[in-house]
């Protein structure tokens, strides 16, 4: 018999073999806190008030890394004057988690104005926290003037094209990826047709077991293409991760959580440390959202991923920084 | 005599006056006329207006009122114009010398899309 904590909902996708599409919004905003939790195809959500009930065990794998995202840093506007506060917040919170994280990957728009002083910023920050080893993709903000050379300099080292790359922990293979290139006018995040000859070349060796994390600053599903939230090429990247058995997408750029699964692809947004931004077509454009002051850090937040060996998924865990 | 000399060249002064005035007016051409400069907005990750059609010389002027950066591109090839970024309150001027459609958009938020008529 397990645990039943309040609020908590149980979706079994996988149990009857059978590919199921299934799709859950998760959003966490305005101050209305929920998360996650996949664990072995179990799917499981709470609302962040029951987060300190939870059992370590639930939240604890053989592989752990956190992804933060837009920390926009330069941003000095109302929707928050202070983007170095709540990304130091994110830190703290970064460093108080029970399971330290081996790991970080920021999903992009580490920067607001790609200005050598935002990044050195963002560095100086991300040097306090635990895990020391970052992963970066850049976000639109983050290649602005330069065609993304300064982003290339500070992150790149051992990237492909416009800074595309490929690593692997404990027998989970990741997968960076730039989206925010060469966009058309009226279209959507892009990969190109190198990029994707890439990822297919990137993964046609790997055993269909191997779980694969693939991050991305623009989200890789149509969450909202009138507002630009979606990729027009994504359909074909993820034709090439079609045989692997745990497929789970990161990305950044709406500021808001959300996530969806489609078969073996769990895709999943995070919070931005900086500023929130509203749901899909609640307001007029997707600009940053103000909030009463004393809510704000319960919009910003973390994402925390834990990979159980020997399990199909990876447990994503939000939590906001209040 | 004194008087009517004096009138008669205080006519004649009027005279040549109201013609030299006239001529004055008719001979000011299109070119000697101060070039306009026409305002374009951005706010709420959109152009306004949208489409705007000017006289062939007018400046046009790009303000950022949003609270986030932009950059106003055009998609032609070769481009047109292209502005460095622009944060809340900046601007960009282009001067078009040229008749034709400009398309343009904001490379960061390629939603953005407007366009220059100029005619």
């Amino acid at each position: 018999m397990s645990d039943k904590k309040k609020d908590e909902l149980l979706h079994d996708h996988n149990n009857d073999g059978v590919n199921r599409r299934g799709f859950l919004k998760c959003m966490a905003w305005a101050g209305t806190g929920a998360f996650c939790v996949m664990q072995g195809g179990v799917l499981k959500s709470y609302s962040l008030s029951q987060l300190s009930e939870l059992n370590t065990a639930e939240a604890t794998g053989d592989l752990s890394f956190v992804q933060i995202s837009d920390s926009h840093m330069g941003f000095n506007k109302p929707a928050n004057p202070d983007v170095a506060g709540t990304l130091k917040a994110a830190v703290d919170k970064i460093n108080g988690l029970t399971t330290s994280p081996e790991f970080m990957l920021h999903t992009g728009d580490i920067s607001h104005l790609s200005k050598p002083e935002e990044f050195d910023t963002v560095d100086q920050i991300l040097k306090s926290a635990k895990p020391k080893d970052v992963f970066y993709v850049p976000g639109e903000h983050d290649v602005l003037n330069d065609d993304g050379k300064q982003f290339l300099e500070r992150y790149g080292k051992g990237s492909k094209g416009a800074g595309w790359y490929s690593f692997d922990k404990k027998g989970t293979h990741f997968i960076g990826l730039v989206n925010v290139m060469n966009l058309k006018a009226g279209g959507l995040g892009t990969l190109g047709p190198e990029q994707l000859e890439w990822i297919e070349d990137d993964v046609e060796h790997l055993k269909s077991s191997t779980p694969i994390v693939v991050f991305a600053h623009i989200p890789l599903w149509s969450v909202y293409p009138e507002w630009g939230w979606g990729t027009d090429d994504s359909a074909q990247a993820l034709a090439y991760l079609k045989k692997f058995g745990s497929v789970t997408v990161l990305n950044g750029h709406i500021h808001q959580t959300m996530q969806k699964v489609e078969g073996h692809v769990t895709f999943h947004t995070a919070c931005s440390t900086a500023f929130p931004q509203p749901q899909p077509g609640k307001a007029d454009s997707p600009g940053p959202m103000k909030v009463p002051a004393d809510q704000l850090r319960s919009v910003l937040g973390i994402t925390d991923v834990n990979y159980v060996q020997g399990q199909h998924a990876l447990a994503v865990v939000d939590s906001s920084l209040a | 005599m004194r008087r009517s000399v004096f009138i008669a060249s205080l006519a004649a002064a009027l005279v040549l006056g109201m013609g030299a005035f006239g001529t004055g007016r008719k001979g000011v051409t299109r070119a000697q006329q101060k070039a306009s400069t026409m305002e374009v907005k951005v706010d709420n990750f959109s152009f306004g207006p949208v489409t705007l059609t000017v006289p062939v010389g007018t400046t046009v002027m790009w303000t950022n009122r949003d609270d986030i950066p932009h950059t106003i591109v055009s998609t032609d090839d070769p481009k047109a114009f292209k502005s460095k970024v622009l944060d809340t309150d900046e601007k960009f001027s282009f001067t078009f010398s040229k008749p034709g459609t400009y398309p343009y958009f904001c490379s960061i938020h390629p939603k953005m899309i407007g366009k220059v008529i100029v005619q």
